[in-house]
């Protein structure tokens, strides 16, 4: 197996194995939120379709999160298991924050997802609650050390570089609030939002096209086209104020996006050509022209750099990037337009009426997904040839393993991924098929929730306890 | 600083392996089990029993591998590597038995599907962790802060057989916490299973408590000295009383020693290899001071761990106390 380069094997076997997470916070990150809002309204008002609603998405939440975590166990190895040269490097930096993931976050969601998926009857409304919000803060605080970790390798700050080659904490706090972070972290959780308001309302329009009475649908729908309405405009503008951030601190990848070659004043803005990293031009282009120097430098001559002045092996793939980041972008603007559909629907009080909405709704239930896995091959594609920024190549952060071995693990974790997630799809997709019913059983008997989660240190405490009661029983 | 960080750390990492041992041996030894329980009700019923606890078992496990990231970095870079493909089988493994855990209730055609993904993960997670295990007990080869060996390497009759023993093992504690957990069948069943993982454990501990000292001289010295003996000495003699508590327990009924005594036999095993070990984390060549990150990375981390780590251990007491009690037949509800 001479012609496979072990480097670019890791590269895939990374991309795709963190392709496959990030589909399932994205989904429970906002879902957390969705049941912590349906559980409070539940509480203030006292009507049971949002309990019913509540008792139906938890079911689905309980499996994308087992999902998640046994995914998300696979990514913290694989720093070691293919990434060992950079691991040594940049642990000192990076390995604290997700160390503080782990403690902060991990543990959090573990210690009270238990309770909060069956534990109602047993602790009280109260009691009950602060776990479904403790749950959803988790996923938040999760995202928070993770994204700035990423974020550090996009734009590194406040370290220094030892002896050995190390990178070394300088100043945590620069390191934390990397100049990259705020912006990826609000647009991330913003775009978490977005994906579960685009699944939540795919499922209530198809209820909707099947009864357009159905109660529970019916708030389902709405709640979600009022998020998507509010939040897809903030989410675009996000994402500008992002972009302009990254032009000052990585600029390359900004040229790559925008399939610019040359470096030009008065600058076009391409919407759709083929750059070609070999011809170093964006071929067939369709181009407006200046209001690219607009956009990113908002001055109508202003200029732009292109990839021509980075040499060849400093450049990321144009290819790539010009295109996840227009499927991105797309999206953004199609999720935009749904929500305005639907404010118009709410005016003229047709909102469960108009099938049309629905069915484009059900279109663009699985967008969110698209649209955050794009913005991720736009970053991390865009950040190539370096792992960490600027200082660290790819080529120069893999681990010594042969490049059999790393064959055979991809194919692996291919083959497995595709047959475990996609019966867990299949599950998902069945679980939301069913017909959402204004009392929803907390724990229907044939349908156990069980991916509950409680750290077991204190298992002794509870053998003391049950032979101090041995008459309890649950 | 004198007592310095970097051995508060291998502390604090040693403890977070040993919790993961401890917490999700038992859990990984019911899915070993799992095949040998052959009806319906009772293959419910152990899953009941572990099911809300698997997660946070696991979280263990990542605060394992994630700490050992953070504050040893080199170690964490040298052994992954060296550990590629029980590893990755390891993590896959646990990818089968981890989602086996919500699937099973989601379908009744495929039950039996799930059912040996959760058998067969939890066995095979279980090897390879024994076989990881086997492997760094008997040295890593570094060379220029970087394993140095092939990715065969871990393979060797040693590894194997760390493995195999892990494999029973975590099948004992599994067995003894059914014990603690269930009634009727079930527990007679698991008492007789228990009868013979026992002794069965006993027997390997000590067949691989005598094949270590010959890999290294290191450890022969460390165990088969005078004066270090005086030390090292306790640490056979509690295995005997442990290893008493345990068949006693099995012979006699009792519910509660037995997962004990299984418990304390890791921790003393546990316990020896660190005396085996110290001060070096990759034996043969790299210590833990070699390993450790810089100051200001284990100081960083150390208040939250400080801090945080107690906050962890309340809030999930008390999420265990919610859950506390015999599995019924109908689980937790
Ligand atoms: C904390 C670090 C971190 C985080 C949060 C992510 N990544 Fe990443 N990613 C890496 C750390 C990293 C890496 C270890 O640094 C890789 C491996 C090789 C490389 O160059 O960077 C990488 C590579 C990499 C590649 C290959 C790029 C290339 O080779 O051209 C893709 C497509 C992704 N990642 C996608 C993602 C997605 C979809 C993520 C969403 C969660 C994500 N990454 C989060
Ligand atoms: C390479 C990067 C990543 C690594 C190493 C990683 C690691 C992990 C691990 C080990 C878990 C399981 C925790 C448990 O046992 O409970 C997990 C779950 C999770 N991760 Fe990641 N993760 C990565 C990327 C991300 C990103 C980019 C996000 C969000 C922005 C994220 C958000 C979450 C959340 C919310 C969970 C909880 C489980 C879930 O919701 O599915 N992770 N991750
Ligand atoms: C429509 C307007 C949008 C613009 C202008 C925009 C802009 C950007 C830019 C410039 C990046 C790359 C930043 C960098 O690597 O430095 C990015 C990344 C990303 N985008 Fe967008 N985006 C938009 C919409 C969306 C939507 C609708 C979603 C998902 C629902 C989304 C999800 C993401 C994600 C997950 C990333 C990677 C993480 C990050 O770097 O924040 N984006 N976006």
């Amino acid at each position: 197996m001479d012609g496979f380069d072990p480097v670019l094997l890791a590269r895939w076997q990374f991309a795709f194995t963190v392709s496959f997470h990030i589909i399932f916070p994205a989904f429970t990150i906002g879902l957390a939120s969705y049941l912590a809002v349906l559980e409070a309204l539940w509480l203030a008002t006292g009507r049971a379709s949002f309990l019913s609603l509540f008792n139906y998405w938890k079911k689905i939440f309980a499996v994308t999160f087992a999902m998640g975590v046994v995914s998300g166990l696979v990514m913290s190895y694989q720093f070691g298991t293919n990434w060992s040269v950079f691991a040594d490097k940049a642990g000192p930096v990076i390995g604290p924050l997700m160390g503080y993931e782990v403690l902060t976050a991990f543990f959090l969601e573990a210690g009270f997802l238990g309770v909060m998926l069956f534990g109602l009857n047993k602790v009280g409304r109260g009691l009950h609650f602060i776990a479904t919000l403790m749950v959803a803060i988790g996923t938040f605080i999760s995202a928070f050390w993770i994204l700035s970790a990423n974020s550090w390798m996009q734009t590194p700050d406040g370290h220094a570089i030892n002896a050995a080659g190390q990178f070394t904490p300088v100043d945590w706090w620069a390191i934390i609030f990397n100049p990259s972070f705020p912006y990826r972290l609000v647009h991330m959780v913003i775009a978490a939002y977005l994906t579960t308001a685009l699944v939540v309302g795919a499922v209530g329009a198809w209820h909707l096209l099947r009864d357009k009475m159905n109660e529970p649908a019916r708030v389902m729908f709405s709640m979600a086209m009022w998020m998507l309405a509010l939040v897809a405009p903030v989410q675009i503008l996000a994402g500008d104020m992002h972009g302009l951030n990254t032009i000052e601190h990585q600029p390359a990848k900004i040229a790559a996006m925008e399939g610019h070659f040359e470096t030009r004043a008065g600058a076009p803005l391409i919407l759709f050509g083929w750059p070609d990293m070999e011809a170093e031009e964006t071929l067939y282009e369709i181009a407006i022209p200046q209001l690219g120097s607009l956009i990113l430098t908002h001055d109508w001559n202003g200029v732009v750099n292109g990839l021509k002045e980075w040499p060849r092996e400093d450049r990321p793939n144009a290819l790539i990037v010009f295109w996840s980041f227009r499927i991105m972008v797309g999206l953004g603007f199609l999720m935009l337009g749904l929500g305005l559909w639907s404010l118009w629907g709410r005016l003229r009080r047709r909102l469960y009426d108009m099938r049309l909405l629905h069915i484009a709704a059900l279109l663009m239930g699985p967008m969110g997904f698209v649209a955050v896995l794009a913005g991720w091959v736009t970053t991390e594609a865009g950040r190539q040839p370096y792992t960490v920024y600027g200082l660290l190549r790819t080529s120069e952060s893999a681990a010594p393993v042969a490049a059999e071995a790393v064959a055979a693990s991809l194919l692996a974790f291919i083959i497995v991924y595709f047959a475990v997630f996609g019966a867990g799809t299949f599950y998902l997709l069945r679980l939301m098929a069913k017909t959402p019913h204004r009392d929803e059983p907390d724990n229907p008997s044939d349908a156990h929730l069980r991916s509950a989660g409680i750290v077991p240190a204190p298992a002794l405490e509870s053998v003391g306890e049950l032979q101090s009661h041995p008459e309890t029983r649950p | 600083m004198i007592f310095d960080l970097a051995f508060i750390w291998a502390g604090i990492i040693a403890f977070a392996v040993l919790a993961y041992v401890v917490m999700d041996g038992f859990d990984l030894g019911i899915g070993i089990l799992f095949p040998f329980y052959k009806s319906e009700a009772e293959r419910d019923r152990m899953m009941n029993s572990v099911a809300p606890v698997w997660d946070g078992n696991e979280t263990w496990l990542v605060l394992g591998g994630g700490g050992l990231f953070a504050v040893f970095p080199l170690a964490y870079a040298i052994i992954m590597p060296a550990l590629y493909a029980p590893i990755i089988i390891m993590l896959l493994a646990l990818v089968f038995r981890g989602v086996a855990f919500e699937f099973r209730w989601r379908t009744t055609r495929g039950k039996f599907l799930w059912d040996w993904s959760f058998a067969l993960g939890s066995l095979a997670a279980t090897f390879t962790q024994g076989i990881a295990l086997g492997t760094i007990v008997q040295g890593i080869p570094v060379a220029d802060r970087a394993y140095a060996g092939g990715w065969w390497n871990w393979l060797t009759l040693f590894s194997l057989f760390t493995g195999l023993a892990l494999v029973v093992g975590y099948a004992l504690l599994g067995a003894t916490w059914l014990i603690l957990k269930t009634e009727g069948q079930l527990q007679d069943r698991s008492y007789r299973f228990a009868r013979i993982l026992g002794p069965a454990t006993l027997i390997l501990i000590g067949l691989v408590s005598l094949w270590t000292p010959f890999l290294e001289p290191l450890y022969m010295e460390r165990w088969f000295t005078w004066p270090r003996m005086l030390y090292t000495i306790p640490v056979p003699l509690l295995v005997a009383a442990a290893a008493y508590l345990l068949l006693n327990g099995l012979v006699r009924r009792q519910e509660r020693t037995p997962f004990l005594a299984s418990l304390a036999l890791f921790i003393l095993s546990f316990i020896g290899i660190g005396i085996s070990f110290y001060p070096y984390i990759v034996p043969p060549t790299l210590t833990i001071s070699d390993a450790a990150a810089p100051d200001e990375s284990l100081g960083f981390l150390l208040v939250g761990a400080v801090v945080l780590v107690p906050i962890i251990l309340a809030y999930t007491g008390y999420a265990y106390w919610v859950f506390r009690g015999k599995v019924g037949t109908e689980g937790y509800h």
